[in-house]
């Protein structure tokens, strides 16, 4: 729940979701879910000329068990906020 | 604005563009999804993108795709891809989903 709850703190930031085929797609947080399915929106694929793969996709659903790396803006990171949300998620369990 | 769910339901009656775990690309009609993401796709057909020649494609029909293999589900835009010349694209297919 700890990082469900931090991604929709990031609704609306400019990410990039690099996947385990190694894709790479940036676009903007449109949603998230509790499986971390991820939506972006105004999709850009890194590498276009080596992946025309998706090049008629703008918007794109990102099923959560394909993600590798989630790259975010360091302006959404709080590293204190996101302590503090740790230590409560290790003393719940 | 409370839980945001990423449903698929928007999608549900629009062509979209289906990255599966092996590496195929498969684009069709959604009209059904469930939680697990298995999907239906109506009339569908497989973009085989190669090195050495332009993009095939070949019809399937209406598939079931379990959800294990989903990787990506692209909303396609036909105008975009109405602009695209796929005989002329060289790519190599996409690397299959290694955990």
């Amino acid at each position: 729940m700890l990082f469900y709850s931090y991604f929709k703190t990031l609704m609306g930031m400019q990410v990039t979701v690099e996947l385990k085929n190694d894709l790479a797609i940036q676009g903007t947080l449109h949603s998230v879910d509790q499986y971390l399915n991820i939506k972006l929106e105004n999709t850009r694929v890194i590498n276009e000329d080596r992946y025309p793969h998706m090049r008629s996709v703008k918007n794109c659903f990102i099923r959560g068990s394909v993600v590798r790396y989630v790259q975010l803006p360091a302006e959404g990171v709080d590293t204190d906020i996101l302590h503090d949300a740790t230590r409560r998620e290790a003393r719940g369990t | 604005m409370s839980g945001k769910e990423t449903g698929l339901e928007p999608l549900v009656d629009t062509t979209i563009s289906v990255i599966t775990n092996d590496g195929r690309n498969i684009v069709g009609v959604l009209r059904g999804f469930d939680q697990t993401t298995n999907l239906i796709l109506d009339e569908c057909h497989e973009r085989v993108y190669s090195t050495k020649s332009g993009v095939e494609m070949l019809a399937l029909g209406l598939y079931l795709i379990r959800g294990d293999n989903v990787a990506v589900i692209g909303e396609l835009d036909d105008d975009l891809d109405s602009q695209i010349d796929f005989m002329a694209i060289r790519a190599a297919p996409l690397k299959p989903i290694t955990h």
